[in-house]
Protein backbone atom coordinates (compact mmCIF):
# COMPACT_ATOMS: atom_id res chain seq x y z
CA UNK A 1 0.00 0.00 0.00
CA UNK A 2 2.97 2.30 0.61
CA UNK A 3 3.92 2.30 -3.06
CA UNK A 4 0.35 3.09 -4.07
CA UNK A 5 0.45 5.86 -1.49
CA UNK A 6 3.65 7.30 -2.93
CA UNK A 7 2.37 7.21 -6.50
CA UNK A 8 -0.91 8.84 -5.48
CA UNK A 9 0.97 11.67 -3.80
CA UNK A 10 3.29 12.11 -6.77
CA UNK A 11 0.16 12.69 -8.81
CA UNK A 12 -0.71 15.55 -6.44
CA UNK A 13 2.75 17.15 -6.56
CA UNK A 14 1.55 20.08 -8.68
CA UNK A 15 -0.55 21.30 -5.78
CA UNK A 16 1.73 24.11 -4.67
CA UNK A 17 0.43 24.11 -1.08
CA UNK A 18 1.25 20.41 -0.63
CA UNK A 19 4.22 19.86 1.73
CA UNK A 20 5.38 16.43 2.85
CA UNK A 21 7.30 15.92 6.09
CA UNK A 22 8.82 12.61 7.07
CA UNK A 23 10.32 11.57 10.36
CA UNK A 24 13.37 10.19 8.58
CA UNK A 25 11.49 7.24 7.09
CA UNK A 26 10.58 6.22 3.56
CA UNK A 27 13.74 4.50 2.26
CA UNK A 28 13.02 2.54 -0.95
CA UNK A 29 9.49 3.88 -1.01
CA UNK A 30 9.22 7.66 -0.97
CA UNK A 31 12.12 8.57 -3.28
CA UNK A 32 9.79 9.35 -6.23
CA UNK A 33 7.82 11.72 -4.02
CA UNK A 34 11.01 13.38 -2.79
CA UNK A 35 12.05 13.93 -6.39
CA UNK A 36 8.64 15.26 -7.42
CA UNK A 37 8.27 17.72 -4.53
CA UNK A 38 11.80 19.11 -4.31
CA UNK A 39 11.92 21.71 -1.52
CA UNK A 40 8.40 20.76 -0.44
CA UNK A 41 9.67 17.33 0.67
CA UNK A 42 11.20 17.79 4.10
CA UNK A 43 13.00 15.19 6.13
CA UNK A 44 12.26 16.59 9.59
CA UNK A 45 14.60 14.09 11.23
CA UNK A 46 13.90 11.74 14.10
CA UNK A 47 11.92 14.38 15.95
CA UNK A 48 8.19 13.73 15.72
CA UNK A 49 7.11 16.34 18.25
CA UNK A 50 8.74 19.10 16.28
CA UNK A 51 7.53 17.64 12.99
CA UNK A 52 3.90 17.90 14.08
CA UNK A 53 4.33 21.44 15.42
CA UNK A 54 6.02 22.48 12.19
CA UNK A 55 3.16 20.92 10.25
CA UNK A 56 0.71 22.99 12.30
CA UNK A 57 2.69 26.14 11.55
CA UNK A 58 2.70 25.31 7.85
CA UNK A 59 -1.04 24.69 7.87
CA UNK A 60 -1.57 28.04 9.61
CA UNK A 61 0.20 29.67 6.65
CA UNK A 62 -2.21 28.05 4.20
CA UNK A 63 -0.06 25.07 3.24
CA UNK A 64 -1.34 21.48 3.16
CA UNK A 65 1.18 19.52 5.24
CA UNK A 66 1.35 15.75 5.49
CA UNK A 67 3.45 14.29 8.31
CA UNK A 68 4.63 10.71 7.85
CA UNK A 69 6.20 8.06 10.01
CA UNK A 70 5.52 4.49 10.94
CA UNK A 71 2.20 4.29 12.74
CA UNK A 72 3.33 4.11 16.39
CA UNK A 73 5.70 7.03 16.00
CA UNK A 74 3.24 9.47 14.43
CA UNK A 75 0.54 9.44 17.11
CA UNK A 76 2.04 8.39 20.46
CA UNK A 77 5.21 10.44 20.93
CA UNK A 78 3.81 13.69 19.53
CA UNK A 79 0.30 13.29 20.96
CA UNK A 80 0.27 16.59 22.84
CA UNK A 81 1.49 18.39 19.74
CA UNK A 82 -1.33 16.83 17.74
CA UNK A 83 -3.84 17.81 20.40
CA UNK A 84 -2.67 21.37 21.12
CA UNK A 85 -1.10 22.53 17.90
CA UNK A 86 -3.24 20.80 15.29
CA UNK A 87 -6.59 19.79 16.73
CA UNK A 88 -7.33 22.72 19.04
CA UNK A 89 -7.11 24.87 15.93
CA UNK A 90 -8.79 22.41 13.55
CA UNK A 91 -5.88 22.65 11.13
CA UNK A 92 -5.84 20.42 8.04
CA UNK A 93 -2.73 18.44 8.89
CA UNK A 94 -2.68 14.87 7.56
CA UNK A 95 -0.87 12.42 9.82
CA UNK A 96 0.19 9.26 8.04
CA UNK A 97 1.00 6.10 9.98
CA UNK A 98 2.45 3.26 8.00
CA UNK A 99 1.95 -0.29 9.26
CA UNK A 100 -0.99 0.18 11.63
CA UNK A 101 -1.98 -2.58 14.03
CA UNK A 102 0.52 -5.45 14.03
CA UNK A 103 1.80 -4.33 10.62
CA UNK A 104 5.44 -4.30 11.66
CA UNK A 105 5.12 -7.90 12.88
CA UNK A 106 8.23 -9.38 14.38
CA UNK A 107 9.87 -5.96 14.70
CA UNK A 108 8.22 -6.04 18.11
CA UNK A 109 5.78 -4.27 20.34
CA UNK A 110 7.37 -0.80 20.14
CA UNK A 111 6.64 -0.85 16.43
CA UNK A 112 2.98 -1.86 16.72
CA UNK A 113 0.13 0.64 16.74
CA UNK A 114 -2.75 -1.06 18.55
CA UNK A 115 -4.45 2.02 19.94
CA UNK A 116 -3.72 4.61 17.27
CA UNK A 117 -7.09 5.57 15.83
CA UNK A 118 -8.97 5.17 19.10
CA UNK A 119 -6.53 7.56 20.75
CA UNK A 120 -6.64 10.08 17.92
CA UNK A 121 -10.41 10.00 17.65
CA UNK A 122 -10.65 11.41 21.16
CA UNK A 123 -9.37 14.68 19.65
CA UNK A 124 -11.50 17.47 18.28
CA UNK A 125 -12.54 17.15 14.61
CA UNK A 126 -10.10 14.31 13.89
CA UNK A 127 -11.05 12.06 10.95
CA UNK A 128 -9.49 8.64 10.41
CA UNK A 129 -9.09 6.79 7.14
CA UNK A 130 -8.15 3.12 6.96
CA UNK A 131 -7.98 2.04 3.33
CA UNK A 132 -8.41 -1.69 2.86
CA UNK A 133 -7.03 -2.16 -0.63
CA UNK A 134 -4.34 -0.63 -2.82
CA UNK A 135 -7.09 0.59 -5.11
CA UNK A 136 -8.51 2.73 -2.28
CA UNK A 137 -5.40 4.79 -1.80
CA UNK A 138 -5.69 7.21 -4.72
CA UNK A 139 -9.25 8.09 -3.75
CA UNK A 140 -8.34 8.58 -0.10
CA UNK A 141 -5.29 10.70 -0.96
CA UNK A 142 -7.40 12.85 -3.23
CA UNK A 143 -9.99 13.38 -0.48
CA UNK A 144 -7.32 14.19 2.10
CA UNK A 145 -5.71 16.76 -0.15
CA UNK A 146 -8.77 18.98 0.26
CA UNK A 147 -9.92 17.99 3.73
CA UNK A 148 -10.67 20.91 6.05
CA UNK A 149 -9.82 19.27 9.38
CA UNK A 150 -7.09 17.13 11.00
CA UNK A 151 -6.86 13.61 9.65
CA UNK A 152 -5.06 10.35 10.29
CA UNK A 153 -4.33 7.89 7.52
CA UNK A 154 -3.54 4.37 8.71
CA UNK A 155 -1.75 2.40 6.03
CA UNK A 156 -1.32 -1.37 5.95
CA UNK A 157 -0.73 -4.10 3.43
CA UNK A 158 -3.35 -4.72 0.79
CA UNK A 159 -4.55 -8.31 1.24
CA UNK A 160 -7.14 -8.85 -1.45
CA UNK A 161 -6.81 -11.98 -3.59
CA UNK A 162 -5.25 -11.50 -6.99
CA UNK A 163 -7.80 -11.00 -9.71
CA UNK A 164 -10.57 -9.73 -7.44
CA UNK A 165 -11.66 -6.15 -7.90
CA UNK A 166 -13.02 -4.66 -4.70
CA UNK A 167 -15.78 -2.07 -4.83
CA UNK A 168 -14.68 1.58 -4.94
CA UNK A 169 -13.58 3.23 -1.71
CA UNK A 170 -16.30 4.20 0.75
CA UNK A 171 -16.56 4.41 4.51
CA UNK A 172 -18.80 1.35 4.45
CA UNK A 173 -18.68 -1.33 1.76
CA UNK A 174 -20.61 -4.55 1.63
CA UNK A 175 -18.25 -7.16 0.23
CA UNK A 176 -20.32 -10.36 0.64
CA UNK A 177 -24.05 -10.98 1.00
CA UNK A 178 -25.46 -13.99 2.74
CA UNK A 179 -28.08 -15.25 5.15
CA UNK A 180 -25.75 -15.85 8.08
CA UNK A 181 -24.02 -13.59 10.58
CA UNK A 182 -22.98 -10.00 10.05
CA UNK A 183 -19.23 -9.59 10.06
CA UNK A 184 -17.65 -6.13 10.03
CA UNK A 185 -13.92 -5.94 9.38
CA UNK A 186 -11.84 -2.77 9.69
CA UNK A 187 -9.25 -2.01 7.01
CA UNK A 188 -6.95 -4.40 5.13
CA UNK A 189 -7.96 -7.48 7.11
CA UNK A 190 -11.10 -7.45 4.95
CA UNK A 191 -9.02 -8.56 1.98
CA UNK A 192 -8.01 -11.86 3.52
CA UNK A 193 -11.47 -12.55 4.94
CA UNK A 194 -13.35 -11.87 1.72
CA UNK A 195 -12.56 -15.11 -0.12
CA UNK A 196 -13.26 -17.66 2.65
CA UNK A 197 -16.50 -15.83 3.46
CA UNK A 198 -17.64 -15.70 -0.12
CA UNK A 199 -17.01 -19.44 -0.55
CA UNK A 200 -19.44 -20.41 2.20
CA UNK A 201 -22.85 -21.65 1.14
CA UNK A 202 -25.68 -19.18 1.25
CA UNK A 203 -27.32 -20.27 4.53
CA UNK A 204 -24.18 -19.75 6.59
CA UNK A 205 -22.49 -17.15 4.41
CA UNK A 206 -22.11 -13.95 6.37
CA UNK A 207 -22.85 -10.42 5.34
CA UNK A 208 -19.32 -9.11 5.19
CA UNK A 209 -18.84 -5.38 5.59
CA UNK A 210 -15.61 -3.42 5.36
CA UNK A 211 -15.25 -0.26 7.44
CA UNK A 212 -12.63 2.27 6.28
CA UNK A 213 -13.44 5.63 7.89
CA UNK A 214 -14.07 6.89 11.41
CA UNK A 215 -15.76 8.41 13.31
CA UNK A 216 -18.94 6.67 12.27
CA UNK A 217 -21.23 8.91 10.29
CA UNK A 218 -24.58 7.74 9.01
CA UNK A 219 -24.89 3.98 9.30
CA UNK A 220 -26.12 2.41 6.04
CA UNK A 221 -29.73 1.25 6.23
CA UNK A 222 -28.70 -2.06 4.68
CA UNK A 223 -26.15 -2.59 7.45
CA UNK A 224 -28.77 -1.97 10.12
CA UNK A 225 -31.07 -4.37 8.31
CA UNK A 226 -28.36 -7.04 8.20
CA UNK A 227 -27.67 -6.63 11.91
CA UNK A 228 -31.36 -6.90 12.78
CA UNK A 229 -31.67 -10.13 10.82
CA UNK A 230 -28.49 -11.78 12.11
CA UNK A 231 -28.11 -13.88 15.20
CA UNK A 232 -24.62 -12.51 15.74
CA UNK A 233 -22.74 -9.35 14.92
CA UNK A 234 -18.96 -9.69 14.91
CA UNK A 235 -16.60 -6.72 14.57
CA UNK A 236 -12.93 -7.52 13.88
CA UNK A 237 -10.08 -5.02 13.97
CA UNK A 238 -6.40 -4.76 14.80
CA UNK A 239 -6.98 -2.34 17.65
CA UNK A 240 -7.48 -2.66 21.39
CA UNK A 241 -11.02 -2.67 22.76
CA UNK A 242 -10.87 0.84 24.20
CA UNK A 243 -11.57 3.30 21.43
CA UNK A 244 -12.23 0.51 18.96
CA UNK A 245 -14.59 0.78 16.02
CA UNK A 246 -16.57 -2.08 17.54
CA UNK A 247 -17.17 -0.26 20.82
CA UNK A 248 -18.13 2.92 18.98
CA UNK A 249 -20.49 0.97 16.75
CA UNK A 250 -22.12 -0.72 19.75
CA UNK A 251 -22.96 2.69 21.20
CA UNK A 252 -24.28 3.90 17.85
CA UNK A 253 -26.46 0.83 17.46
CA UNK A 254 -27.99 1.39 20.87
CA UNK A 255 -28.74 4.96 19.86
CA UNK A 256 -30.48 3.61 16.75
CA UNK A 257 -32.47 1.10 18.81
CA UNK A 258 -30.78 -1.65 16.83
CA UNK A 259 -29.62 -4.21 19.36
CA UNK A 260 -27.77 -7.24 17.96
CA UNK A 261 -28.89 -10.59 19.31
CA UNK A 262 -25.26 -11.35 20.10
CA UNK A 263 -22.25 -9.07 19.85
CA UNK A 264 -18.73 -10.39 19.43
CA UNK A 265 -15.62 -8.24 19.25
CA UNK A 266 -12.37 -9.59 17.91
CA UNK A 267 -9.63 -7.16 18.80
CA UNK A 268 -5.92 -6.80 19.37
CA UNK A 269 -5.17 -8.47 22.68
CA UNK A 270 -1.57 -7.34 22.91
CA UNK A 271 0.81 -10.23 23.41
CA UNK A 272 -1.07 -13.11 25.07
CA UNK A 273 1.81 -15.61 24.86
CA UNK A 274 4.57 -13.08 25.38
CA UNK A 275 6.05 -14.15 22.05
CA UNK A 276 6.51 -12.13 18.90
CA UNK A 277 6.06 -12.95 15.25
CA UNK A 278 4.61 -11.84 11.95
CA UNK A 279 1.40 -9.88 11.60
CA UNK A 280 -0.34 -13.20 10.84
CA UNK A 281 1.12 -14.74 14.04
CA UNK A 282 -0.30 -11.94 16.17
CA UNK A 283 -3.65 -12.10 14.40
CA UNK A 284 -3.84 -15.84 15.14
CA UNK A 285 -3.05 -15.19 18.79
CA UNK A 286 -5.93 -12.72 18.94
CA UNK A 287 -8.43 -14.75 16.94
CA UNK A 288 -8.24 -12.16 14.21
CA UNK A 289 -7.22 -14.46 11.37
CA UNK A 290 -9.70 -15.55 8.71
CA UNK A 291 -10.00 -19.08 10.14
CA UNK A 292 -10.93 -17.84 13.59
CA UNK A 293 -13.37 -15.27 12.24
CA UNK A 294 -15.08 -17.93 10.16
CA UNK A 295 -15.48 -20.01 13.30
CA UNK A 296 -17.41 -17.13 14.82
CA UNK A 297 -19.72 -16.63 11.90
CA UNK A 298 -20.27 -20.38 11.40
CA UNK A 299 -21.66 -20.59 14.92
CA UNK A 300 -24.54 -18.64 13.50
CA UNK A 301 -26.86 -21.09 11.77
CA UNK A 302 -29.83 -19.83 9.82
CA UNK A 303 -33.18 -20.49 11.40
CA UNK A 304 -35.08 -23.31 9.73
CA UNK B 1 8.24 56.46 19.17
CA UNK B 2 9.74 59.30 21.20
CA UNK B 3 11.06 58.56 24.66
CA UNK B 4 8.36 60.45 26.55
CA UNK B 5 5.47 58.77 24.75
CA UNK B 6 7.14 55.43 25.15
CA UNK B 7 7.75 55.89 28.86
CA UNK B 8 4.15 56.92 29.40
CA UNK B 9 2.77 54.00 27.40
CA UNK B 10 5.02 51.47 29.13
CA UNK B 11 3.96 52.82 32.52
CA UNK B 12 0.26 52.63 31.75
CA UNK B 13 0.74 49.07 30.45
CA UNK B 14 2.33 48.01 33.73
CA UNK B 15 -0.40 49.71 35.75
CA UNK B 16 -3.08 48.02 33.66
CA UNK B 17 -1.38 44.64 34.01
CA UNK B 18 -1.35 44.97 37.78
CA UNK B 19 -4.98 46.09 37.79
CA UNK B 20 -6.08 43.18 35.60
CA UNK B 21 -4.34 40.61 37.76
CA UNK B 22 -5.54 42.23 40.97
CA UNK B 23 -9.15 42.36 39.81
CA UNK B 24 -9.11 38.78 38.60
CA UNK B 25 -7.20 37.42 41.58
CA UNK B 26 -4.78 35.61 39.30
CA UNK B 27 -1.09 34.87 39.77
CA UNK B 28 1.70 34.67 37.16
CA UNK B 29 2.50 38.36 37.71
CA UNK B 30 6.23 37.79 38.13
CA UNK B 31 6.77 36.25 34.71
CA UNK B 32 4.42 38.77 33.08
CA UNK B 33 6.47 41.64 34.45
CA UNK B 34 9.69 40.03 33.26
CA UNK B 35 8.51 39.85 29.65
CA UNK B 36 6.31 42.94 29.33
CA UNK B 37 9.07 45.38 28.25
CA UNK B 38 10.09 42.90 25.60
CA UNK B 39 6.57 42.40 24.22
CA UNK B 40 5.86 46.12 24.16
CA UNK B 41 9.11 46.89 22.36
CA UNK B 42 8.59 44.11 19.85
CA UNK B 43 5.00 45.04 19.01
CA UNK B 44 5.33 48.83 19.07
CA UNK B 45 8.82 49.45 17.75
CA UNK B 46 9.81 46.45 15.65
CA UNK B 47 7.07 44.35 14.10
CA UNK B 48 5.53 45.20 10.74
CA UNK B 49 2.20 43.90 9.40
CA UNK B 50 3.98 41.07 7.55
CA UNK B 51 5.55 39.79 10.76
CA UNK B 52 4.06 37.14 13.03
CA UNK B 53 4.38 36.41 16.72
CA UNK B 54 4.10 33.31 18.90
CA UNK B 55 4.18 33.47 22.68
CA UNK B 56 5.67 30.10 23.55
CA UNK B 57 5.69 30.96 27.26
CA UNK B 58 1.92 30.99 27.37
CA UNK B 59 1.84 31.64 31.11
CA UNK B 60 2.68 35.26 30.24
CA UNK B 61 -0.69 35.63 28.52
CA UNK B 62 -1.48 38.60 30.78
CA UNK B 63 1.45 40.60 29.40
CA UNK B 64 0.42 39.67 25.88
CA UNK B 65 -3.19 40.75 26.44
CA UNK B 66 -1.96 44.04 27.86
CA UNK B 67 0.31 44.51 24.84
CA UNK B 68 -2.69 43.96 22.57
CA UNK B 69 -4.62 46.45 24.71
CA UNK B 70 -1.91 49.06 24.15
CA UNK B 71 -2.29 48.41 20.43
CA UNK B 72 -6.06 48.87 20.59
CA UNK B 73 -6.67 45.22 19.69
CA UNK B 74 -8.27 44.57 23.06
CA UNK B 75 -10.29 47.04 25.10
CA UNK B 76 -10.93 47.54 28.81
CA UNK B 77 -14.14 45.57 28.58
CA UNK B 78 -12.10 42.59 27.34
CA UNK B 79 -9.54 42.91 30.12
CA UNK B 80 -12.28 42.98 32.75
CA UNK B 81 -13.26 39.46 31.67
CA UNK B 82 -9.73 38.08 32.10
CA UNK B 83 -9.80 34.67 33.75
CA UNK B 84 -13.56 34.79 34.32
CA UNK B 85 -16.45 32.75 32.96
CA UNK B 86 -17.42 33.40 29.34
CA UNK B 87 -14.14 35.18 28.52
CA UNK B 88 -11.97 35.16 25.42
CA UNK B 89 -8.98 35.84 27.67
CA UNK B 90 -8.20 32.52 29.29
CA UNK B 91 -5.24 32.12 31.60
CA UNK B 92 -3.13 31.01 28.65
CA UNK B 93 -3.50 32.24 25.05
CA UNK B 94 -6.67 30.84 23.44
CA UNK B 95 -6.97 28.82 20.25
CA UNK B 96 -9.73 31.00 18.87
CA UNK B 97 -11.30 34.40 19.26
CA UNK B 98 -8.36 36.82 18.99
CA UNK B 99 -6.97 37.25 15.48
CA UNK B 100 -3.46 38.21 16.59
CA UNK B 101 -3.06 35.00 18.60
CA UNK B 102 -2.11 32.35 16.09
CA UNK B 103 -1.80 29.43 18.50
CA UNK B 104 -2.98 28.35 21.89
CA UNK B 105 0.10 27.93 24.03
CA UNK B 106 0.69 27.17 27.68
CA UNK B 107 2.14 23.70 27.57
CA UNK B 108 5.81 24.53 27.21
CA UNK B 109 7.92 23.33 24.32
CA UNK B 110 5.47 23.98 21.48
CA UNK B 111 5.99 27.55 20.32
CA UNK B 112 9.37 27.21 18.68
CA UNK B 113 8.27 24.33 16.44
CA UNK B 114 5.10 26.22 15.54
CA UNK B 115 7.18 29.27 14.71
CA UNK B 116 9.54 27.20 12.61
CA UNK B 117 6.52 25.95 10.67
CA UNK B 118 5.29 29.51 10.16
CA UNK B 119 8.73 30.61 8.98
CA UNK B 120 9.09 27.65 6.65
CA UNK B 121 5.62 28.31 5.28
CA UNK B 122 6.53 31.93 4.57
CA UNK B 123 9.62 30.81 2.72
CA UNK B 124 7.80 28.19 0.66
CA UNK B 125 5.12 30.73 -0.28
CA UNK B 126 7.69 33.42 -1.08
CA UNK B 127 6.23 35.73 1.57
CA UNK B 128 8.09 38.46 3.40
CA UNK B 129 8.10 38.99 7.13
CA UNK B 130 9.80 37.74 10.25
CA UNK B 131 8.41 35.26 12.77
CA UNK B 132 9.18 36.15 16.39
CA UNK B 133 8.91 33.55 19.11
CA UNK B 134 9.27 34.34 22.82
CA UNK B 135 10.22 31.41 25.04
CA UNK B 136 10.88 31.22 28.75
CA UNK B 137 14.21 30.01 30.09
CA UNK B 138 12.80 27.07 32.06
CA UNK B 139 11.08 25.99 28.85
CA UNK B 140 14.44 24.86 27.52
CA UNK B 141 14.14 21.84 29.84
CA UNK B 142 11.71 20.50 27.23
CA UNK B 143 13.27 18.12 24.70
CA UNK B 144 11.00 19.38 21.95
CA UNK B 145 12.72 22.80 22.15
CA UNK B 146 15.98 21.25 21.11
CA UNK B 147 14.25 19.29 18.33
CA UNK B 148 12.90 22.57 17.01
CA UNK B 149 16.20 24.36 17.40
CA UNK B 150 18.00 21.69 15.38
CA UNK B 151 15.29 21.82 12.71
CA UNK B 152 15.21 25.61 12.45
CA UNK B 153 18.95 25.83 12.16
CA UNK B 154 19.18 22.97 9.66
CA UNK B 155 16.49 24.55 7.50
CA UNK B 156 18.36 27.88 7.68
CA UNK B 157 15.24 29.75 8.73
CA UNK B 158 16.64 33.27 8.61
CA UNK B 159 13.11 34.65 8.91
CA UNK B 160 12.82 33.31 12.47
CA UNK B 161 13.90 35.16 15.60
CA UNK B 162 13.73 33.31 18.88
CA UNK B 163 13.86 35.26 22.10
CA UNK B 164 14.50 33.83 25.54
CA UNK B 165 13.06 35.61 28.56
CA UNK B 166 15.96 34.75 30.86
CA UNK B 167 14.60 35.60 34.29
CA UNK B 168 16.43 32.75 36.02
CA UNK B 169 13.43 31.36 37.87
CA UNK B 170 11.19 28.45 36.96
CA UNK B 171 8.38 26.46 38.52
CA UNK B 172 10.05 25.15 41.67
CA UNK B 173 13.50 26.64 41.84
CA UNK B 174 16.06 28.68 39.97
CA UNK B 175 17.02 27.54 36.49
CA UNK B 176 20.50 26.81 37.81
CA UNK B 177 19.15 24.63 40.61
CA UNK B 178 16.68 22.66 38.49
CA UNK B 179 18.50 21.92 35.23
CA UNK B 180 21.39 24.27 34.63
CA UNK B 181 21.74 25.31 31.00
CA UNK B 182 23.86 28.37 31.61
CA UNK B 183 25.28 30.05 29.71
CA UNK B 184 22.28 29.58 27.42
CA UNK B 185 23.48 32.04 24.78
CA UNK B 186 26.64 30.02 24.33
CA UNK B 187 24.73 26.78 24.10
CA UNK B 188 22.59 28.27 21.35
CA UNK B 189 25.77 29.38 19.58
CA UNK B 190 27.04 25.83 19.83
CA UNK B 191 24.02 24.81 17.75
CA UNK B 192 25.13 27.21 15.05
CA UNK B 193 22.92 30.19 15.84
CA UNK B 194 23.95 33.78 15.98
CA UNK B 195 23.08 34.60 19.55
CA UNK B 196 22.80 38.06 21.11
CA UNK B 197 22.57 38.91 24.79
CA UNK B 198 20.65 42.03 25.79
CA UNK B 199 19.09 43.76 28.76
CA UNK B 200 15.48 42.63 28.48
CA UNK B 201 14.21 45.80 30.14
CA UNK B 202 16.02 48.33 27.94
CA UNK B 203 13.73 49.24 25.02
CA UNK B 204 16.52 50.70 22.91
CA UNK B 205 18.82 47.75 23.35
CA UNK B 206 15.94 45.34 22.79
CA UNK B 207 14.73 47.08 19.63
CA UNK B 208 18.21 47.14 18.14
CA UNK B 209 18.66 43.43 18.75
CA UNK B 210 15.19 42.55 17.47
CA UNK B 211 15.94 44.31 14.18
CA UNK B 212 19.09 42.24 13.69
CA UNK B 213 19.12 39.22 11.39
CA UNK B 214 21.35 36.24 10.92
CA UNK B 215 22.35 35.46 7.35
CA UNK B 216 22.47 31.70 7.66
CA UNK B 217 19.76 30.71 10.13
CA UNK B 218 17.51 31.86 12.93
CA UNK B 219 18.64 34.64 15.22
CA UNK B 220 18.62 34.00 18.97
CA UNK B 221 18.24 36.80 21.48
CA UNK B 222 18.78 36.02 25.13
CA UNK B 223 17.05 38.80 27.04
CA UNK B 224 18.25 39.05 30.62
CA UNK B 225 15.23 39.97 32.68
CA UNK B 226 14.05 40.22 36.26
CA UNK B 227 11.05 38.25 37.41
CA UNK B 228 8.61 40.71 38.95
CA UNK B 229 10.48 43.66 37.39
CA UNK B 230 9.52 47.03 38.84
CA UNK B 231 7.81 45.78 42.00
CA UNK B 232 10.30 45.54 44.83
CA UNK B 233 8.69 42.72 46.76
CA UNK B 234 8.23 40.62 43.62
CA UNK B 235 11.65 40.96 42.03
CA UNK B 236 13.61 37.69 41.87
CA UNK B 237 10.94 35.94 43.96
CA UNK B 238 9.70 32.59 42.72
CA UNK B 239 6.39 32.76 44.61
CA UNK B 240 5.19 35.51 42.26
CA UNK B 241 4.94 32.89 39.57
CA UNK B 242 1.85 31.72 41.45
CA UNK B 243 0.46 34.12 44.03
CA UNK B 244 -2.43 36.51 43.55
CA UNK B 245 -1.88 40.04 44.81
CA UNK B 246 -3.61 41.44 47.92
CA UNK B 247 -5.18 44.92 48.13
CA UNK B 248 -2.25 46.31 50.10
CA UNK B 249 0.28 44.73 47.78
CA UNK B 250 -1.59 46.07 44.78
CA UNK B 251 -1.48 49.62 46.12
CA UNK B 252 2.25 49.36 46.79
CA UNK B 253 3.00 47.78 43.42
CA UNK B 254 0.94 50.40 41.61
CA UNK B 255 2.78 53.16 43.42
CA UNK B 256 6.17 51.69 42.58
CA UNK B 257 5.53 51.32 38.85
CA UNK B 258 3.88 54.76 38.74
CA UNK B 259 6.86 56.40 40.39
CA UNK B 260 9.50 54.57 38.39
Amino acid sequence: MRNAFCLSLVAQARTQEFVFLTGDLGFLALEPLRDALGTRFINAGVAEQNMVSVAAGLARQGMRPWAYSIAPFIYARPFEHIRNDVCLHGLPVVLVGNGGGYGYGVMGSTHHALEDYGTLLTLSRMRVFIPAFDADVATVVSQLMTIQCPAYLRLGLSEEPRGWTPPPFAAWRKLVSGAGATLIVVGPLAGSVWQPCSELLEPSRPNLWCLSALPLDELPAELLDDIRHSDVLCVAEEHVAHGSAGSTLAAELLAHGCVPKRFVQRIALGYPSGRYGSQKFHRRECGLDATALLEVVRLEQPKS
Amino acid sequence: MNAHVQSSLWKSAKQRLLQMHYESGVGHLGCNLSVLDLLLTLHHDVMSPADQFVLSKGHAAGAYYITLWTLGRLVDADLKTFHRDDTRLSGHPPARGIDEILFATGSLGHGLGLSAGLALGKRLRGELGQVYCVTSDGEWNEGSMWESLIFARHQRLTNLTLIVDLNGLQGFGTTQEVADLSPLAERLRAFGLRSLEVDGHDPLELAAALRERSDDGPLAIVAKTVKGKGVSFMEHRMEWHYLPISAEQYEQALQEVSNA
